[in-house]
């Protein structure tokens, strides 16, 4: 018990105190370990000298993110004028993860309200297909997506066979190939938060709607869509936040020319070619990316509900 | 007019007459693969009648007003409003709305939103829905609630907002589907008496969902009891309380005595009946029931009375079992000699209470003019 002059009441909630804080000790292990440990490592090795055969010297350096943010000239003795390589790489990267969120958003919603409108025996049927793809290796898919898009692959085959093309279209190696990969790889994650949002809609609020003269394209744009909300921005920042660092779509879909930063991370950490400390501060600036994103979101869902 | 948008649409559906009947369902089947939810329906409801469909759950009657709001497509048959054909119309193209069960509140967009809604899909202004949704609210008491989101609200006010809602776009029709199930007695009570005012007072057909008898007789002009996907009986409260046609209708609508009889002859209207033990009665006769037939009679139980004398009109001998208070009335229970148990009701006041008698005693059971009915099974 806690010291004699407590009284019954206050010895009480120590116990409580005491239990909560051995009770919630799994929980602050894992986020230290898991979360909190590897953000720190990294930060720190951002600050530090690189090693040229990989690894680091610890010695403080802001060379990474000068490096990253500074052109220096072919000698790098310059003051120091915006580099635009690696932020026109970030650049790319949102844009393309944007790209390839929207992608799944419109795929994916119509296919979890299908799911979500089926008899509920058949729901569970419906996720399970939507999930088997996701047993087989991502490497494997996205090496076979290429296989199916390329220039001699069935894709194009298909497309030129029956007339609609001349000559096979070019998609392996573009843009839009590593949306399609992003969202192939991804839209699972879209698909599963909307249909649980949508499962405990209360479709009562569409008959109403309707039953107030609303047609059917109101009442999905003013009474659904507000309603399943949580559940799409839920699906649209984990397919987005992942597509973002993503690099094995990028590398094998996009080709050099659309290089992605998972690439430009991956990079610095392979073979005796890698800079670690410039590897860990893009990675933090991509971290801090993702957290201004999610904060904006964040913000906007609270304005929107005062 | 408000519902000006609904009715554009009606004038393309081959008008035939227009009517005083705000609904006319003509024999209306429902199907559901091999289950017949509804069975030829027929009935029709006047313009500015509060109606109500009674009966218990799985009858048919919540299926009917589905068919009615346009979310349920009718197998066979049609549904007219004033006279015009509305089946095949999707709900938003009807002038009817509905009040949910369950109320069914946009739980995004607050009060005010909420009852504008309808007006706003009809075209009006956002200013305007708001005016005259500010003006529903101020009639059903919740002005100071208009900025609230449902969440915020008690059951009982989440029910007037739905009223509200549904009243605002001044519909022809309007559906209620048990909308008050949800609140306790009390409240329920006084919102039945505000719900009979309101219906008088906007001059709107009302169609009411209940499997609550006691409610349905208070609020209804008429009623129509339904089972099995029929109607059972269609008539104002009186009549469907004091005429039941046939057995569901006099059990499922107050506490009744069920007695087995069997008509002996018909004379001059009255029917000569005996049931067990040797027991003699006389009652109206009805159309359909005649000599030799074996029947059920009705006997309300408040409609009887204890004495300890034979009285001059037609009496049973019985003893008492048991009484139980109930409040307002006591009941009592007796064993018909070498017959059915009976159940008889005073009214807990000294006229009532004088009636009563000690268990085992012996007594006369009376009956007041009209007290028993005989029914069709």
């Amino acid at each position: 018990m806690a010291g004699g002059a407590a009284t019954g009441g206050s010895s009480t909630s120590d116990t409580y105190a005491e239990a909560r804080t051995w009770l919630l000790l799994p929980a602050w292990v894992t986020l230290g370990i898991l979360v909190l440990a590897p953000v720190a490592i990294m930060l720190v090795y951002s600050f530090l000298t690189k090693e040229f055969r990989g690894g680091v010297i610890w010695e403080f350096s802001l060379g990474a993110y000068d490096q990253f943010f500074c052109s220096r000239g072919l000698f790098g003795d310059e003051p120091c004028s915006i580099e635009w390589t690696y932020i026109q790489i970030f650049w790319r990267s949102i844009w393309q993860a944007g790209a390839a969120t929207l992608l799944s958003l419109v795929i994916g919603f119509p296919t979890a309200y299908f799911i979500a409108t089926r008899p509920p025996r058949q729901r569970t049927l419906w996720v399970f297909l939507v999930t088997i793809p996701y047993w087989v290796n991502l490497l494997i898919r996205t090496v076979s997506m290429k296989f199916l898009l390329r220039d001699e692959g069935p894709l194009n085959d298909f497309l030129t066979g029956i007339g609609l093309l001349n000559e096979p279209l070019a998609i392996v190696n573009t843009n839009f190939a590593v949306q399609l990969g992003l969202f192939y790889s991804y839209l699972p994650f879209m698909v599963l938060p909307i249909y649980a949002a949508v499962e405990r809609y209360n479709f009562a609020l569409s008959e109403a709607a309707s039953d107030l003269y609303a047609p059917r394209w109101t009442v999905l744009r003013r009474i659904l869509l507000p309603s399943v909300k949580p559940g799409i921005v839920a699906g649209c920042i984990l397919v987005f936040v992942p597509s973002l660092g993503s690099f094995l779509a990028p590398d094998l879909l996009g080709g050099a020319r659309n290089f992605m930063i998972g690439s430009l991370i991956e990079e610095q950490f392979k073979g005796n070619a890698g800079n670690w400390p410039f590897g860990a501060a893009a990675s933090m600036i991509l971290l801090t990316m993702v957290l201004i994103i999610l904060l904006i979101f964040a913000r906007q869902q609270a304005k929107a509900e005062s | 007019m408000l519902w000006r948008r609904g009715n554009e649409h009606l004038g393309g559906t081959g008008v035939t007459s227009r009517t005083n009947d705000a609904i006319e369902v003509r024999n209306a089947v429902k199907r559901y693969g091999d289950f017949t939810a509804l069975k030829h329906v027929s009935l029709t409801i006047s313009d500015n009648e509060f109606f109500t469909l009674l009966g218990p759950s799985g009858c048919g009657k919540t299926t009917l007003l589905r068919m009615i709001a346009g979310f349920e497509e009718v197998t066979e048959g049609g549904i007219f409003l004033f006279g015009e054909e509305i089946e095949g119309l999707p709900p938003h193209k009807r002038p009817i709305n509905t009040v949910f069960q369950n109320y069914a509140l946009f739980p995004h967009m607050n009060v005010l939103d909420n009852v504008g809604f309808g007006l706003e899909m009809l075209g009006k202004s956002k200013s305007e829905a708001r005016a005259r949704a500010g003006e529903v609210l101020e009639m059903v008491q919740l002005t100071q609630f208009s900025a609230r989101k449902p969440a915020q609200l008690s059951g009982g006010q989440q029910q007037r907002v739905a009223l509200a809602r549904a009243l605002a776009p001044r519909p022809k029709v309007l559906l209620l589907d048990e909308p008050l199930s949800a609140l306790d007695l009390k409240l329920r009570k006084a919102m039945q008496i505000e719900l009979k005012h309101l219906q008088k007072e906007t001059g709107i057909t009302f169609i009411f969902v209940t499997h609550d008898q006691e409610e349905a007789l208070t609020m209804s002009d008429r009623v129509a009891v339904m089972s099995s996907g029929e109607v059972q009986q269609l008539g104002d409260a009186r009549e469907i309380y004091e005429r039941p046609r046939n057995m569901f209708v006099a059990d499922f609508i107050g506490e009744t005595n069920l007695i087995e009889v069997t008509v002996d002859r018909i004379d001059a209207g009255r029917a000569a009946c005996h049931l067990g033990g040797g027991h003699r009665l006389t009652c109206d006769a009805v159309d359909g029931i005649g000599a030799g037939a074996s029947v059920h009679m009705s006997l309300r139980p408040e409609r009887l009375f204890l004495s300890s004398a034979p009285t001059e009109g037609e009496s049973l001998k019985a003893r008492v079992r048991e009484n139980i208070f109930i409040g307002t009335d006591i009941s009592t229970i007796l064993d018909l000699d070498d017959g059915p148990e009976f159940r008889v009701r005073a009214s807990n006041s000294s006229r009532g209470t004088s009636r009563v008698f000690e268990p085992g005693t012996e007594v006369f059971v009376n009956m007041e003019q009209g007290a028993a009915r005989l029914l069709m099974d």
